[in-house]
């Protein structure tokens, strides 16, 4: 009994240890960048990297003297959270008809826009940012909010769908039974049991959209840039920048890592969510 | 309950996004797109000046080259006037100005024009119309740890050749005490790799095409440049070489690890300054080595401003031309931060400036990097294009990096250097062959 609990013990120590080693290592490069914003220039190329240093926050106040973060910011909320408003408003309603009227063609329509997914974002580039500049929509928050939203939506759409399709049918059907219209239906009973679905999508979608970065820098510019514009401007051609890069990239990131911080376990659960069933 | 919170989040964003779009417009305002390089910031810094004089206000959209390139030429070749004024180099203001997408500029008499370094101007124009005002200007040069030559008992000339230099290398290198004797670009690209290999190859006799734009690289001279490129980097330079562009080695010469540094005259005000350089006290400076020829071994660039035609605010960008990449803004720039941190290499009034010079240990030799690069005499035997480390042809940039990608391989020893340049010689073979060259 007590060789069978010490192997336990032993296995939950490996376990423990490795788990934490896989942390770390994916960790590593945003402690690096961590560390390297609170390094001058000069000890941020320092071969071997130093660990033990002054800290200075001296790259904070340039990059808060250089850049408007507050407006760089605006933009990123603005559009990572109207884009994803929008998104789960027309989501929400596609993947409740797809999981409880499905029809011949549901299977292939799903598929297909996944397959949108494939194609590498820069092929689309030109007609894009022709459209966009005819309809006089370049540099402004609206162009953004519309390709995240476009950007999303197959990911949205196929993880309620996943959510949907575990409700039962029958809670559904008695709601119909009580004389429920579709659109209270969907009110009412569809939309309390899913909610949870519901946050852990627009969640991801919302980190999704804050870090897009190659339509934000191609179609936004003094206007409409996000924080991944900001943080991009950092990088120089000639001259050492890694220490304000990382006081940028920290600035940036710092927002949606809190919102995440707090919001964990929806994530995981929708990013798990029908896996193993 | 939560669907009241769904509705009011919705409500919320709804809100949200119609406040945040509303957005307000008075008075002329220039979009400007840039680079973040030092003297850029500067000139950020300092355009509330030009704020003050003027009334025109001034927006930046500062990106990483790549980005910038990529950005601005889909910009002005879809005509989507998203920027009023563009940050370019030596390469895109001729090829640009001859498509039409680049206004021609035509400065009053206030603005001095003769005062622009000829290089510069010639290198900027295309058919006599200047089409981008040069913001600083740049050349090639040896920057080389004088101590550790002095230490060793050498002298390197100030016109070296390549074996002079090889000497000094060789001498410097203590690769037990962690100093390379040499580091020089090995990262792929045009820009990158590119740019070093072309002056390598002119001072070798080699170039680009022949006068009926074949191209070269299956000739002696490009076979003799990069295997003498090869067998110094073997010998003398740090491993993972071929990863490494300007930033790269100027952290390893920074931290004291290089012996001699071959590239951009800019990088003088990096190694020389205290803040930044551990052997700061230590570097001299000499012009580029040369070999068979003199012609092309140091390479000429600049950043330069330019007026997309697709522009709306022509006449205000114009202005910001003149006061940016005039005489007067190089004064200003000296009087405020120092005349160590002017932008150089633009005009001749700066190198006549007592107070630059004597701020300013690298400046003789960067003036005479930047007078003898002539981008319309680069190589040794005649060529039907302009430009030293690049051919001013649209299809350079793929026909560079495909030879840049060839010879880092060659670099990392996952290919011979015959067999890089055959490879390269095909790619450009058949980019020109696409474009109807022959």
């Amino acid at each position: 009994m007590s060789t069978k609990k010490s192997k336990w013990t032993t296995s939950l120590i490996v376990r423990t240890i490795a788990a934490w080693g896989i942390a770390l290592l994916l960790f590593f490069p945003l402690i690096f960048m961590g560390f390297t914003a609170f390094k001058t220039e000069l000890q941020a190329i320092a071969v071997p990297s130093l660990w033990a240093f002054e800290p200075t926050l001296e790259n904070f106040h340039v990059v808060n003297e250089r850049s408007d973060y507050v407006q760089f910011a605006w933009n990123s909320v603005v559009t990572s959270v109207v884009s994803t408003v929008l998104g789960l408003l027309i989501a929400a309603p596609a993947a409740y008809s797809m999981a409880f009227s499905p029809t011949k063609g549901t299977n292939g329509l799903l598929l297909w826009m996944l397959s949108t997914k494939f194609m590498p974002a820069v092929g689309a580039l030109l007609p894009i940012y022709i459209i966009f500049q005819q309809l006089g929509l370049l540099d402004t928050k609206t162009a953004l909010v519309i390709i995240f939203t476009m950007m999303n939506l197959p990911i949205m759409v196929w993880m309620l769908y996943t959510y949907f399709k575990d409700i039962p049918h029958e809670i559904l059907e008695a709601a119909r039974m009580d004389g429920a219209s579709v659109w209270q239906e969907f009110r009412h009973v569809l939309l309390p049991l899913g909610i949870g679905g519901l946050a852990s999508t627009g969640l991801l979608c919302l980190v999704l959209a804050w870090n897009e970065a190659f339509w934000a820098l191609n179609l936004g510019a003094a206007d409409a840039g996000t924080l991944a514009t900001m943080m991009v401007s950092y990088s120089s051609p000639e001259g050492l920048f890694w220490a304000k890069l990382s006081a940028a990239s920290l600035m940036a990131i710092a927002p949606i890592v809190v919102i995440g911080w707090f919001s964990q376990k929806q994530l995981v659960q929708g990013l798990t969510f029908g896996a193993v069933k | 309950m939560k669907v009241k919170m769904l509705s009011a989040a919705v409500a919320g964003a709804v809100m949200l996004s119609t406040q945040a779009f509303a957005g307000s417009h008075g008075g002329t305002e220039l979009v400007i797109a840039t680079v973040n390089n030092g003297h850029m910031i500067e000139m950020q810094k300092l355009s509330p000046k030009f704020e003050e004089e003027t009334g025109i206000k001034v927006k930046w959209v500062t990106l990483e080259e790549g980005v910038l390139r990529q950005r601005v030429t889909t910009d002005i070749a879809t005509k989507g006037g998203q920027f009023d004024i563009m940050t370019i180099g030596m390469y895109e203001a001729p090829i640009w100005g001859e498509k039409g997408w680049l206004e021609p500029l035509n400065f009053s008499a206030d603005y001095n024009v003769d005062d622009i370094l000829p290089a510069m101007r010639g290198g900027l124009s295309h058919e006599g119309n200047l089409y981008a005002a040069p913001f600083y200007g740049e050349s090639s040069m040896v920057m080389y740890r004088k101590d550790l030559t002095d230490a060793a008992g050498i002298t390197l000339p100030y016109n070296p050749t390549w074996a002079d230099m090889e000497q000094a290398i060789a001498a410097m290198h203590d690769e037990e005490n962690g100093v390379y004797g040499v580091c020089l670009r090995g990262k792929p690209g045009w820009g990158d790799n590119g740019a070093f290999l072309t002056t390598l190859a002119n001072t070798f006799g080699a170039r680009w095409f022949d006068e009926n734009w074949k191209p070269q690289l299956d000739s002696a001279e490009w076979n003799a440049a990069m295997t003498f490129y090869v067998d110094l980097m073997n010998k003398y330079a740090p491993p993972g070489s071929s990863a490494n562009s300007f930033n790269e080695i100027l952290a390893l010469i920074n931290e004291g690890k290089c012996g001699a540094w071959i590239d951009a005259t800019i990088a003088a005000s990096f190694v020389s300054d205290p803040s930044q350089s551990k052997v700061a006290d230590k570097i001299a400076y000499a012009q580029a080595p040369t070999q068979k020829t003199a012609r092309g071994a140091n390479w000429l660039w600049a950043w330069a401003l330019g007026i997309p035609a697709s522009s709306e605010k022509k006449e205000a960008a114009m202005k910001f031309l003149e006061w940016s990449t005039s005489a007067d803004y190089i004064n200003l720039v000296g009087e405020t931060n120092g005349w160590g941190r002017v932008p150089t290499g633009t005009r001749a009034s700066t190198y006549a400036n007592e107070k630059f010079l004597a701020a300013a240990n690298f400046a003789s030799a960067e003036m005479d990097a930047i007078k003898s690069a002539n981008p319309y005499d680069s190589t040794f035997e005649k060529t039907p294009y302009t430009g030293v480390q690049f051919a001013a042809i649209p299809e350079f940039q793929a026909i560079g990096t495909a030879f840049g990608q060839q010879m880092a391989a060659a670099l990392a020893g996952d290919k011979s250097v015959e067999e890089a340049l055959e490879a390269a010689q095909k790619a450009a073979d058949r980019e020109m062959r696409k474009a109807r060259y022959y």
